[in-house]
């Protein structure tokens, strides 16, 4: 498993947490942020699955071509929900699971316990 | 703001594909309509704002209607954009600077999902290649984590969407007139989890436009005014749940911009969303049309799967919504929906909407547009009796 973690910033001001890391507040408007390292855990706030592959470019593919990927938002204990592309053994596990960061690029990627028990990638 | 504002011209194009148009000969339709409709010629017009999300330039329009020398401001702010452009030409008109102003949109799309570029929105390129922008994602997600928290079923989003192609199927402009049912809806290939293929609108082309005139120009013109009682527009505030974000920041259930926009129209023209006898909310998808209706007031959170099970929103229920069938039959032309729901109500409350028409003589009508990356503008409507 990847020792990565998504870096984020929390305003001096107000305590905003924010991702990425903002020079500016968006809830005070104040400049004075600090560097912060998110958790590595959260829970599934909402998801969906991109059925359809999506238009390349910008999209890459898989080596293998497309298949259906889950992508949601994770609540994390820091007070922000990350979106993020999710991995797991089946949709159906993802409403409320508890997911845990395997990557930071190109975007943020968690995965459930079944996949991260499976020692493996799930889909 | 002391200053009364009428509706006294509204023109649509066609709704749907129209090879031999582009967006701009769509757009020169929909103002002749409206001029025509309001009794007016070009030269009239005083002042015109309007806009297209990828059709052209709407001040080049002057090109096809007559070089009257008049100031014409592009407008471009995504979904909103024809209501952008309806609160520039009223604020026209309430500052005085015009006595008959014009807002127009038109737009004129490829097949397919729109295409939209991670630099363009201040994302990181990463999110195109991990196929993250694709706009269905986001109202795939609201409507999920909606569902769950509010306890809002899968057949109530297909009959959302059956009512849209069933009002679509009686509006002679719309771009979708067959029936289509709710087993055929929910049983078309799946798009995003929850939302399949018939639940959501497609990209399509059209265009429409509005004239609005003083209280004495409006006089002066006779017609069938509509007497404006409010407009809204506003952007997101600090702790909203919008496509393309990287996060949503804060706790608690996302804001919304739509409950921001209705609440300011409302307070506006003085009267409560129970007052409202027909609406116009955005329906993207099925789900948008189900939110929209508690973001902006008439019901609340999780009451609409009663309403819509009720059939409340058809025409001839208590809030008859997307009379003319809304995006989802009509299409998404990015730069006309938002006028194209304001000529349903002006269309409604004057008594003209044919087999479609909400019975007993409504007096008062609502649009709502929202759209990326959290943006929302709102009318309230008024009948004029004569």
């Amino acid at each position: 498993m990847s020792n990565e973690v998504l870096i984020g910033s929390r305003c001096d001001g107000c305590a905003n947490v924010a991702y990425p890391a903002a020079t500016r507040c968006l809830r005070c408007g104040g400049d004075d942020t600090q560097r912060l390292e998110l958790a590595r855990t959260g829970t599934v706030w909402a998801h969906t699955v991109q059925r359809f592959a999506p238009k390349s470019p910008p999209y890459v593919p898989p080596a293998g071509g497309f298949v259906p990927f889950a992508v949601g938002y994770v609540e994390l204990a820091d007070g922000v929900r990350v979106e993020a592309v999710l991995d797991c053994t089946d949709v159906g596990e993802l409403t409320g699971a508890e997911v845990t960061l395997v990557a930071t690029a190109p975007v943020p990627r968690f995965a459930t316990a079944s996949v991260l028990a499976a020692g493996g990638e799930g889909r | 703001m002391s200053e009364n504002v009428f509706i006294v011209g509204a023109g649509l194009s066609r709704f749907g594909r129209q090879p031999d148009l582009t967006g701009r000969q769509m757009a020169v339709q929909a103002i002749t309509a409206a001029l025509a409709d309001a009794g007016v010629a070009w030269p009239d017009v005083q002042v015109a704002f309007g806009g297209s999300d990828g059709a052209g330039l709407a001040d080049t329009l002057v090109a096809d209607l007559g070089l009257t020398g008049i100031p014409f401001t592009n407008v471009k702010n995504g979904c909103a954009t024809g209501g952008s452009a309806l609160v520039s030409a009223i604020n026209a008109i309430r500052a005085g600077a015009a006595d008959v102003a014009l807002a127009v949109g038109f737009d004129k799309h490829p097949r397919g999902a729109f295409d939209p570029r991670p630099e363009d929105w201040g994302l990181p390129s990463g999110y195109g290649e991990a196929g993250l922008m694709v706009t269905t994602q986001f109202f795939a997600m609201k409507i999920a984590r909606y569902m769950t928290e509010f306890g809002i079923t899968e057949p109530t989003l297909a009959k959302v969407a059956a009512k849209a192609f069933r009002n679509g199927a009686l509006n002679p402009n719309a771009w979708r007139r067959e029936g289509l049912g709710e087993v055929e809806i929910a049983g078309s290939a799946m798009v995003n989890d929850p939302l399949t293929q018939y639940m959501f609108c497609s990209p399509g082309e059209g265009g429409a436009a509005i004239v609005v005139a003083s209280e004495a120009a409006a006089r002066r013109l006779g017609g069938r005014p509509v007497k404006l009682r409010a407009v809204s527009a506003r952007t997101r505030a600090f702790g909203s749940f919008e496509v393309f974000s990287p996060a949503i920041q804060g706790a608690g259930r996302p804001t919304s911009v739509s409950t921001d926009a209705a609440t300011a129209a409302f307070e506006a023209a003085g009267v409560a969303p129970n007052d409202i006898d027909v609406a116009q909310l955005q329906d993207t998808e099925a789900g948008a049309e189900i939110m929209h209706l508690a973001e902006c007031g008439f019901c609340e959170h999780g009451e609409q799967e009663r309403w819509i099970a009720e059939g409340l929103t058809e025409i001839g229920g208590r809030l008859p919504v997307n009379t003319d069938g809304g995006c989802i039959a009509n299409g998404e032309p990015i730069g006309a929906s938002g006028l194209r729901q304001v000529h349903e109500i002006v269309t409604q409350l004057r008594g003209e909407a044919g087999e479609r028409q909400v019975p007993n003589a409504p007096r008062l009508g609502f649009t709502h547009v929202y759209g990326a990356p959290g943006i929302s503008a709102c009318t309230v409507l008024e009948a004029v009796s004569r």
